[in-house]
């Protein structure tokens, strides 16, 4: 009793012929058959190449385009072939010229001479399975499908749009429940001769000459008439991307193959040298092992699953997400501080003691970009001219964001900040944003300057707040973020930083312990009456009692700080 | 002439079947040189530069006449192109998994190398590979959108941008590129090979979340020569566009400046540029 191979050859004849030696060396019988489309004289050729090699057939040739009869037609006249001249063979496995075996022919004889009465071959019904592409997937089964897919797409969805209209089903036959599954299949000898030898045959046959993609279901679907036992799996090694069309093997999957302890993968790039040296060695060491194709899912999921969501937070050459299509405009996430520089003067230091992240000063100040550390340049080779970071500020960000991947970024912003990304943190789910509203008042406050001037600048800076606020509490906004006014927040500064950083979720976070130096507020409240006075009205600050200093007078050395 | 040999190995390596190669007006002997190899096609030509729209004309010319049909690769003598996986996959590959997908275009970054300390001041022989001698590269300090004209993806930005154009962004070099174009008759590159004709196969990005396979040409501009080029260059007049607009860039360039920041990252292969994110397989598992 042995294994049979039947072999379905279009190109890459050379590495067909190698496999063809391989499967035949360990006394396989097999039936090759050559695509029509291939001409005569490569065909000849081929024929003359492996006319040494012994119990080698040709099988009447059919010519097979993707999607249509030609394939099943080609495997059934090939499989006819195999038991009529083969009396000996037990198992009949369909196999491509692009499919390679990983491990010994002897140990593919062993596993299936302790399964006589297995048929292995995929077969799922339509409402079973995710992987139809098209939209179509019972309806491959009961509409006509004139026009190649591939080459007519237009004509093809019209007709299939045409045919829904008019209701212009077909009738599956009676007795046959539609199967689908993966064309690569492993069948015994009793089931393969039943379904060539049916004597309803011909229906079926006439019937799936009109079915999308029969080589996918002609076999699923009649296995389930006759099959004493069947394994709903391939015994071959594929992997599909996210179109539906197979991955292709390279030398640099070696390892991987390796590991996958299947017996045949296909589709083998044809010139993976390293690939065919190693597998058609006689001294291949895979044996034993049950086939383990989930080991090798993981790349290959992977792989589709960055064609189709990228990896997120990433501009570049092959990925520029429309607004709002980015699956996460940045990698990672982030925090930004409002006024809480203005209102401390040591925030950034100890923010940085507190949370052992990155904190930054103003990256978007208008002068420069405060990098931490006030750096020329910094992850990536960002660079501090203001220029360049204006001209693509939502860039500069995500770029920022993805170069230090592993490491929470925090910096200040405010008013006096150029406000391009206004918008875009805010509708950021990674961005969390904490700001003390009016607190751009503290600077102004203690600068030295005429008051006029103070007066002009107080309006536009509340204005520029207010305007950033609007685009924070929008129904757009994703970002986490808290808004204290300046009076709610130095009620109890250290309850809302302590807030705050819990939310960062700092893995080593440390109670926070320590406060840092809140700016003098005296006469601050005077100030603010000051400006309203002058016809300014600065509500953002929250009520502040004009009269003398404010309530809240904090003691300015640090001092310990319980928090219960 | 000093890059050439490299270049060719480089490019031989990748499995390209021949080269076309337009000399203008060289005097350091690479005519000879080329002329001697046997995968070469050579074009000599006195004519000028600028009026052949920076050679975009000409070789629009070879590619209407010899590549309809096929996938073909356009790149400067400086350029090296490097894909996922480039060690071990030749082109062929690449250009089959593009067939594959149904498509007829490839993109890529221009990656400028630059050495450490001024770059007038390396040893270079001729004939080297120059990455022996740049190493370092900007990680990701690029912009991108897209062009308003030509729904091309325009991106600006790294070492030259940093250095040179901090005060007119605007102006920076573009650095996407779509080198590797199966051709056909009707189509055109318009400036170098940034942006080509029809506007379909200047979509070598998705706009949605997904990514495609990309590349990365690595850039060997910066080699010790580029002092007299930018001189020869400011007399020459024969950039891009509004040549006096470059005259600072070149001015600055004769001085051999030093390019390395402390936030340079050193090159180390094209895995290490798919990790970084400056180019990506997409589902070319």
């Amino acid at each position: 009793m042995t294994v049979g191979v039947v072999m379905l050859v279009h190109t890459a004849l050379h590495r067909a012929e190698q496999v063809i030696r391989h499967w035949s060396a360990a006394g396989c019988p097999v039936v090759i058959h050559v695509d029509k489309n291939v001409d005569r004289a490569t065909y000849d050729d081929f024929v003359q190449q492996v006319a040494d090699i012994p119990d080698v057939k040709f099988s009447k040739r059919h010519r097979c385009e993707w999607g249509t009869w030609g394939i099943v037609a080609a495997t059934q006249s090939a499989s006819r072939m195999m038991l009529d001249h083969f009396p000996d063979v037990r198992h009949v496995y369909l196999a491509s010229g692009s499919c390679l075996p990983l491990r010994p022919v002897k140990d593919l004889m062993d596993y299936l001479k302790k399964r006589p009465r297995t048929d292995f071959i995929e077969s799922a019904t339509t409402a079973d399975v995710p992987w139809t592409q098209g939209g179509l997937d019972f309806e491959r089964f009961t509409l006509r499908f004139p026009f190649s897919w591939r080459k007519h797409r237009f004509l093809f969805d019209r007709y299939v749009e045409f045919q829904r209209r008019m209701k212009m089903y077909r009738r599956v036959p009676d007795g046959i429940v539609p199967h689908m599954g993966s064309q690569w299949w492993c069948l015994t000898r009793q089931t393969l001769s039943a379904i060539l030898e049916d004597p309803d045959r011909p229906t079926y046959d006439v019937y799936f000459k009109r079915v999308w993609i029969p080589d996918e279901s002609y076999f699923q679907t009649l296995v389930r008439l006759y099959s004493q036992h069947i394994e709903s799996r391939s015994l071959t090694l594929s992997k599909f991307d996210y179109q539906g069309k197979p991955h292709i093997f390279y030398d640099d999957h070696l390892q991987l193959l390796r590991r996958s302890d299947c017996f045949v993968a296909r589709k083998i790039w044809p010139d993976a040298n390293r690939l065919y040296d190693n597998f058609l060695n006689e001294k291949n060491p895979l044996k034993g092992a049950e086939p383990n194709p989930g080991k090798i899912d993981r790349i290959f999921s992977k792989a589709v699953e960055r064609r189709t969501r990228g990896r997120a937070g990433l501009f570049m050459q092959s990925r520029l997400p429309r607004p709002g299509h980015e699956n996460g405009f940045t990698s990672a996430p982030y925090s930004v501080f409002e006024g809480f520089s203005d209102l401390f003067e040591d925030f950034e230091p100890w923010l940085a003691r507190m949370t052992g992240t990155r904190v930054h000063g103003h990256l978007y100040a208008k002068d420069r970009v405060e990098f931490e550390g006030r750096q020329k340049t910094f992850s990536g080779a960002l660079c501090d001219n203001p220029k360049l970071r204006d001209h693509h500020a939502q860039l500069f960000l995500v770029n920022l964001i993805w170069n230090t991947r592993g490491e929470r970024q925090c910096f200040q912003f405010g008013p006096t900040d150029s406000q391009f990304i206004s918008w875009d943190i805010a509708k950021d789910a990674n961005a969390q944003i904490s700001v003390i509203t009016g607190a751009w008042a503290i600077p102004l406050f203690q600068s030295n300057r005429n008051f006029s001037d103070i007066r002009a600048d107080a309006a536009e800076l509340q204005r520029i707040e207010s305007e950033h606020l609007n685009a924070l509490r929008s129904p757009w906004a994703k970002a986490k973020v808290r808004i204290w006014t300046l009076a709610d927040f130095i009620e109890t500064p250290m309850e809302a930083l302590q807030t705050v950083l819990d939310e960062m979720a700092a893995k080593n976070l440390r109670r926070v312990t320590e406060a840092p130096k809140m700016a003098d507020l005296t006469g601050f409240g005077q100030f603010l009456q000051n400006l309203k006075n002058q016809g300014m009205h600065p509500y953002l600050m929250g009520d502040f009692p004009a009269d003398n200093a404010p309530v809240a007078q904090r003691p300015t050395r640090r001092k310990p700080y319980l928090v219960r | 002439m000093s890059r050439l040999p490299h270049w060719l190995a480089h490019y031989r390596t990748l499995g390209v079947a021949h080269f076309l190669i337009v000399d203008n007006g060289s005097d350091d002997g690479s005519t000879g040189y080329l002329a001697e190899q046997p995968d070469v096609s050579l074009w000599t030509t006195g004519a000028s530069y600028k009026a052949a729209r920076f050679g975009v004309d000409w070789l629009t010319c070879l590619q209407f006449r010899y590549g309809v049909g096929r996938w073909c690769l356009t790149v400067d003598a400086d350029e090296l192109l490097v894909y996922p996986g480039s060690d071990e996959r030749p082109l062929s590959a690449l250009t089959a998994h593009l067939d594959r997908t149904g498509r007829a275009s490839f993109g890529a970054l221009m990656l400028d190398l630059y050495p450490r300390g001024p770059v007038n001041a390396v040893d270079f022989a001729s004939g080297q590979d120059p990455l022996e001698v740049l190493h370092w590269f900007d990680g990701d300090n690029y912009r991108a959108k897209r062009h308003p004209v030509f729904g091309n993806l325009w991106i600006q930005g790294g070492v030259r941008d940093r250095m040179f154009f901090g005060s007119q962004p605007e102006r920076s070099p573009t650095l996407n590129k779509t080198p590797l174009v199966k051709w056909r008759r009707r189509y055109a590159y318009v400036t170098s090979t940034h942006q080509i004709l029809p506007p379909n196969l200047n979509e070598v990005f998705d706009t949605g979340e997904g990514d495609r396979v990309s590349g990365v040409l690595l850039h060997t501009k910066f080699l010790p020569n580029i002092t007299e080029k930018s001189a020869e260059e400011l007399v020459r007049k024969q950039h891009f566009e509004n040549s006096d607009l470059y005259q600072p860039y070149y001015q600055a360039l004769i001085e051999g400046p030093d390019l390395w920041a402390p936030t340079s990252i050193r090159y180390a292969g094209s895995e290490q540029l798919e990790r970084l994110g400056l180019m990506t397989r997409g589902d070319w598992a």
